[in-house]
Parts: C-alpha cells; structure tokens; sequence
C-alpha cells in the first residue's frame, strides 16, 4: 500500500541528493544548474503528492507555476552561461571572483 | 498491488538517474540522467493522478528545457577533468549533508505526522474526472492574476534570453531594415544638369558618377 508517507520520503530522497550534487560539483556551472532542475522536480514532487491526498487542485496550480518559472530560470542562466564561457573560455565557479571587489 | 510494483520500480529509477546526474563525468551523460528523471518522475505523477502534470512535464522538460541543456553542454568546449576536481573531496561532506537531511525529512514524516493524511487511502477517481479540467477551472478563475504574471514572465525570459546571446560581429554584413526604410530619395540620386555642347558628339551629359560641376538642379 503506497501512501502519502511514501511519496514525501521518495520527494525528501531527491531533495537530498541535488543537495548532495550542489556540493560535489560546486565547479560546473551547467551540472549545478542542472541539480536546481531536480530541487525543484523534488518540491514538485511534495507539491502533487499533498494534492492529491487532500484532495486540493490548488498543489497542481503552484506546480505550473513552478514548472513556468523553473523554465524561465534555466533559459536565462543558459543564457547567462554561454555569454560567460563566450568572454572567458571557462566555466569554472572558482574563477568568476571578478565582482570580489 | 500493481500501483505497488510500479511505484518502487519508477522510485529506483528516479533514484538511480538522480544519483547519475550528481555523479557522471561527462555534463552531456548527466543531461541524459536528468531525462530520464523528469521522465520517471512523470509516470509517479500519473499514478498520483495529475495527468496533465505529467504530459507538461515530458513535453516542457524533456522537450525543450533539457534539449535547451543539451544544446549549451554540446555547444561549450568544456574540459570536464579540471571541472572534477575536489570532487573526491567534498564528496563525504555532500554525503554526510544529504544523510542528515534524509533523517530529518524521514523522521518528521514517518514519526512526526500529526495532521498529515498518511493513513489515507486513496480512492480512484471517477472515469470522466479529468484532471486537465479541473486545474483549467482553478486557473482562469482563483489564479488569473498570477496566470498573466507568468505569461508575461515568460516574455521576459525571451526578451532576456536573447539580448543576453546576442552580439554584433565586427566587419558582418547584414542588412539594417529601419536604415532602408530610413533612406530618402536625396541621398542616393543626385541629378546634375549639364549645359548642353554646341557639337552633338558624344550625346548628353553622364548623370551621377564623379563630381561634375554644376551641382543638383
């Protein structure tokens, strides 16, 4: 019997391990965007699986809002990215301490 | 029974692919992981019964944003070696992170659930339910406001996408329409009147080319 409880640890899972990728590949812009995608699929994940249970359209309406702004988010910091690495052939985090001042 | 098998099937996927993306050498191979995330992740959405939720999601994600990702990873000429390094060595502080959020997210939910549904069973909806209608409905009515927001957010994200990775490259030739449009008849004809020559030899004046005297009638 799969309940609500099975859900939520399967989203906390998730959640858990782009945390984990958010650490280990603190040098690649593109993987850590990449684990922000899978942050937000986990809140997604929390956001059908109440929904559902408490039987609230609302949980799907703030997953579209999510997904609209999730796909803002990564065509703007794709678009970010490549103007980065078109200036300085790199896209190592450690060497953006331009703005360090 | 078989919602069962499919959920702890679809679960080790997602798991699996996760951990993939976090690990892969190779940005194009965490890429491909991240699709079959997002696609794992839309038939957990089905079993939940948020159908329209999963069909965007495998169009939106797997059709453009992560083709958009794809793009960009094969487009940049990135050393993916000198990216890896310290990955050994925050690995265990990732790990020891992400054991603890797990223990505290699995204790508050399995020990600490008051006035959570946990021991809901759910019922299968109705044939005709249609989850598409339903979020329609909540949409255009309770969530107008924040509907056109997000319609217009994302014209900002294209505005944005494309100013930002635009550029003009010196010594390129491309046509400027509003300098076209711009142009007046004066600019590019000038009408020279030339005095006629008493011999009728070489017919009447060039018009244009060179500099004659006389300058524009």
């Amino acid at each position: 019997m799969i309940g609500l409880s099975h859900y939520l640890t399967l989203s906390a899972i998730l959640f858990a391990i782009s945390v984990a990728g958010i650490f280990l590949n603190r040098k690649n812009v593109i993987v850590l965007l990449m684990c922000v995608e899978l942050l937000l699929l986990a809140v997604n994940f929390n956001f059908i699986a109440f929904s559902r249970y408490l039987d609230d359209v609302a949980g799907q309406v703030f997953v579209f809002f999510i997904l609209t702004v999730a796909a803002a988010e990564s065509a703007i910091g794709l678009a970010i990215l490549v103007v980065l690495f078109r200036n300085r052939r790199s896209i190592n985090v450690e060497e953006l301490d331009t703005m360090r001042g | 029974m078989l919602t069962t098998v499919i959920f702890y099937l679809t679960a080790a996927v997602l798991v699996g692919a996760a951990l993939g993306v976090i690990t892969s050498r190779n940005p194009v191979h965490s890429a491909l992981f991240l699709i079959v995330a997002f696609v794992s992740s839309a038939v957990l959405w089905l079993l939940l019964e948020a159908e329209f939720l999963a069909i965007v999601l495998v169009l939106v994600y797997v059709g453009a944003v992560m083709v958009l990702f794809l793009f960009v990873v094969m487009m940049l000429d990135i050393n993916a070696a000198t990216l890896r390094e310290g990955f050994i060595r925050y690995a265990p502080l990732g790990a020891i992170v992400a054991g603890i959020l797990v223990l505290e997210l699995v204790s508050v939910i399995w020990y600490r659930n008051e006035g959570l549904p946990v021991g809901r069973e759910l019922v299968p909806r109705a044939p005709d339910y249609s989850s598409t209608e339903e979020l329609g409905r909540a949409l255009y009515t309770d969530y107008l406001m924040p509907f056109e927001l997000a319609a217009f957010l994302l014209l900002l994200a294209i505005v944005a996408a494309i100013l930002l990775t635009m550029r003009q490259r010196p010594g390129l030739k491309a046509q400027d329409v509003s300098a076209q449009v711009r142009v007046r008849r004066g600019d590019r004809i000038r009408l020279v009147s030339m005095p006629a020559e008493a011999e009728p030899a070489a017919g009447a004046g060039e018009q244009g080319a060179g500099d004659p005297p006389g300058g524009r009638p």
